[in-house]
């Protein structure tokens, strides 16, 4: 190591921008436009339904959002447009599918990442990712000839025991044909059902092995270690997976269509026939014409702006409860 | 403290040195807490540790030193059934508590590890509160009722209580690596455990961090036993009264096995090693 016989080295040149300079730059314009390309096209998304859908805004203004019913072809005066109806059907039908679906995704993540065999894993979530792929027409099908049909005798047992009950027993009220908002409900559990899993899954795999080791360590059961270190871990990452499955389950179109009863109804009676605004427009986009079709793009928005607002909802909801979960972090 | 229903504690502590270990110095005015009888630790059919053999004595600390890779973690943590999660590992021997086999098979691992906790390497706090981390555990061990003196008591004994009893409501996450290790010994001592067991508690942490967990350890053999894994043999030297010296051996397959080569008094190991092949790592000649 004899320092004073190396030559000088040559000056560093700290300003230089090479290839790499170039290579960084190309790199966050490219990933800047394709993010601002996501706003663009909501926007645009956004602008051109509005457009559309302004002569039903203009007739019926704020009522198309109160006004439960919808009849695009009076005998006497002029159509009413109320989305109210179709937008409880949405809220309904998508409500029931999370209160089945998120347990038993969240269910089957937790037996995926903690419980089964590792040899069990990789054909399970195999199995879980193709039912995501079935076609939702099939699904409407299904529901429509064997579902709904063998569903009856259940709802009509639960109408005769539960019936009865002041207030809850509304819910359960006479049955119809078994095409209804818990029919569409289910079908709609089913179809998210994949999605919540495997974002749940990948959620429960990033939980790191120090924070389970460290509740093992403590005593914890299988089960504590659960609730004390990977809910707490995960409960942001759960709830996106959540939402996705109701943005799944609200814009579900064909499947709904098929098995919800297809009447404009608002009633607490689970077993009784409705619809949702995305099943609505595509019942009858084919055969409308100048403000129904506008009132139809209008069902289009409603839809749009509940979606946003529930995802802006959950944001908050996430951001308040892991404040709470995760002490703060200042 | 959580129901005993596994009778971990009721039968006499034994003592038994099996030949072919250097025991020397064993204090026997100390009880042994543990003791461990020729255990081996296997990951499938890989034998990573052969043949272990060595007391824990109570109220002492008791440091495993060795190169990387001599298995002084796997047995560390074979002590208190942590490698059970792990697929295909399997524990030969006997590793007895209070005399009493922990791989019996009506031994619940949960009991064990209630009873025997863990400090790990990295700084591994929940993602909650400071206060929810301490107190997660007493929540696990059914604890009902004044939680917040538990809570303030595991914090003052852990010498952290000063620095975090205006911000309980915190993230733990917001602390810095020697609080947090200092907090993670926390929620172990808030379950009131008989035994620690430390896994290079320090490697994580700078040297103000590692000096104040040192002096935290040697206050805490006053209520533990403490078992510790550390790579620095200053550190052992410093904080431990026996130390366990293990090495890594290749067999005739290539394959590398853990070993225990020495177990004695901390003093006596580093400065009268009976082992050539001690003498050769303490002094630094290992290759």
């Amino acid at each position: 190591m004899t320092l004073t016989n190396n030559p000088p080295a040559a000056k560093p040149t700290l300003t230089q921008r090479g290839s790499s300079a170039l290579g960084d730059r190309v790199f966050s314009w490219w990933t800047l436009g394709t993010g601002l390309l996501v706003l663009a096209i909501l926007g645009l998304i956004l602008i051109t339904t509005v457009r559309e859908a302004w002569p039903a805004f203009d007739a019926m203004g704020l009522r198309f959002i109160t006004e439960r019913v919808w009849d695009p072809n009076p005998a006497t005066g002029d159509a009413i447009f109320g989305a109210l109806s179709f937008a409880y059907g949405t809220a309904v039908s998508s409500l029931i599918a999370l209160l089945f679906a998120v347990p038993v995704s969240v269910g089957i993540a937790l037996f995926l990442t903690e419980l089964a065999p590792r040899r069990l894993r990789g054909p399970a979530v195999t199995v879980i990712d193709l039912l995501a792929a079935v076609p939702s027409v099939v699904f409407g099908l299904w529901g429509i000839l064997v579902v709904a049909p063998a569903l009856v005798p259940i709802y009509q047992w639960m109408h005769d025991v539960f019936g009865g009950i002041p207030l809850l027993g509304r819910l359960f009220g006479p049955v119809g044909s078994g095409r209804n908002f818990m029919t569409a409900g289910l079908i709609l559990a089913i179809m998210v059902t994949p999605i919540i899993t495997s974002i749940t899954r990948e959620v429960f795999s990033t939980v790191p092995r120090a924070d389970k080791d460290a509740a093992l360590a403590l005593g914890a059961t299988r089960w504590e270690m659960i609730r004390g270190a990977v809910f707490p871990h995960s409960f942001g990452g759960v709830v996106g997976a959540v939402m996705l499955g109701l943005g799944r389950a609200m814009g579900e179109t064909i499947a709904v269509a098929l098995v919800i009863g297809g009447a404009t109804n608002i009633t607490a009676n689970l077993f009784a026939p409705g619809n949702s605004m995305a099943a609505v427009i595509v019942q009858q986009f084919g055969e409308s014409t100048g403000t129904f079709t506008a009132a139809l793009i209008g069902l289009g928005v409603v839809l749009f702006a509940m979606t946003v607002l529930i995802n802006v909802l959950a944001q908050v909801v996430v951001r308040r409860a892991e404040a709470r979960m995760k002490g703060s972090v200042a | 403290m959580a129901s005993n229903d596994t009778n971990l504690t009721t039968r006499p502590s034994v003592a038994v040195h099996a030949p072919g270990t250097t025991v020397s110095g064993a204090d026997s005015a100390n009880a042994s807490v543990m003791q461990l009888r020729d255990v081996s630790v296997y990951y499938g059919s890989y034998e990573a540790v052969r043949g272990t053999t060595m007391p824990i004595q109570q109220n002492q600390v008791t440091a495993m030193i060795g190169p990387s890779g001599c298995g002084k973690s796997t047995v560390l943590r074979a002590l208190n059934r942590m490698n059970d999660p792990i697929p295909g590992a399997r524990v030969s021997g006997d590793v007895l508590f209070h005399g009493q086999d922990l791989y019996a098979k009506d031994v619940d691992p949960i009991q064990v590890r209630r009873r025997i906790g863990m400090v790990f390497q990295k700084p591994n706090p929940f993602p909650k509160s400071i206060y929810d981390n301490v107190a997660y555990g007493l929540r696990i061990n059914g604890i009902k009722g004044r939680l917040d003196d538990h809570v303030e008591e595991a914090l003052t004994k852990a010498a952290l209580w000063d620095e975090v009893k205006d911000k309980l409501r915190k993230s733990a996450l917001a602390l810095s690596g020697g609080q947090q290790q200092r907090l993670c010994i926390a929620r172990t001592i808030a379950v009131k455990p008989e035994v620690i067991l430390m896994d290079e508690p320090c490697s994580a942490l700078d040297p103000i961090a590692t000096a104040k967990i040192e002096d935290l350890i040697f206050e805490l053999t006053n209520d533990y036993t403490i078992v510790i894994v550390t790579h620095n043999m200053q550190q052992a030297a410093r904080v431990s009264h026996y130390t366990a010296f293990f090495t890594a051996e290749v067999d005739e397959a290539q394959e590398r096995h853990g070993r225990l080569v020495e177990f004695s008094q901390t003093g006596k190991l580093f400065t009268n090693p009976a082992d050539k092949r001690t003498e050769d790592y303490i002094t630094g000649r290992f290759g």
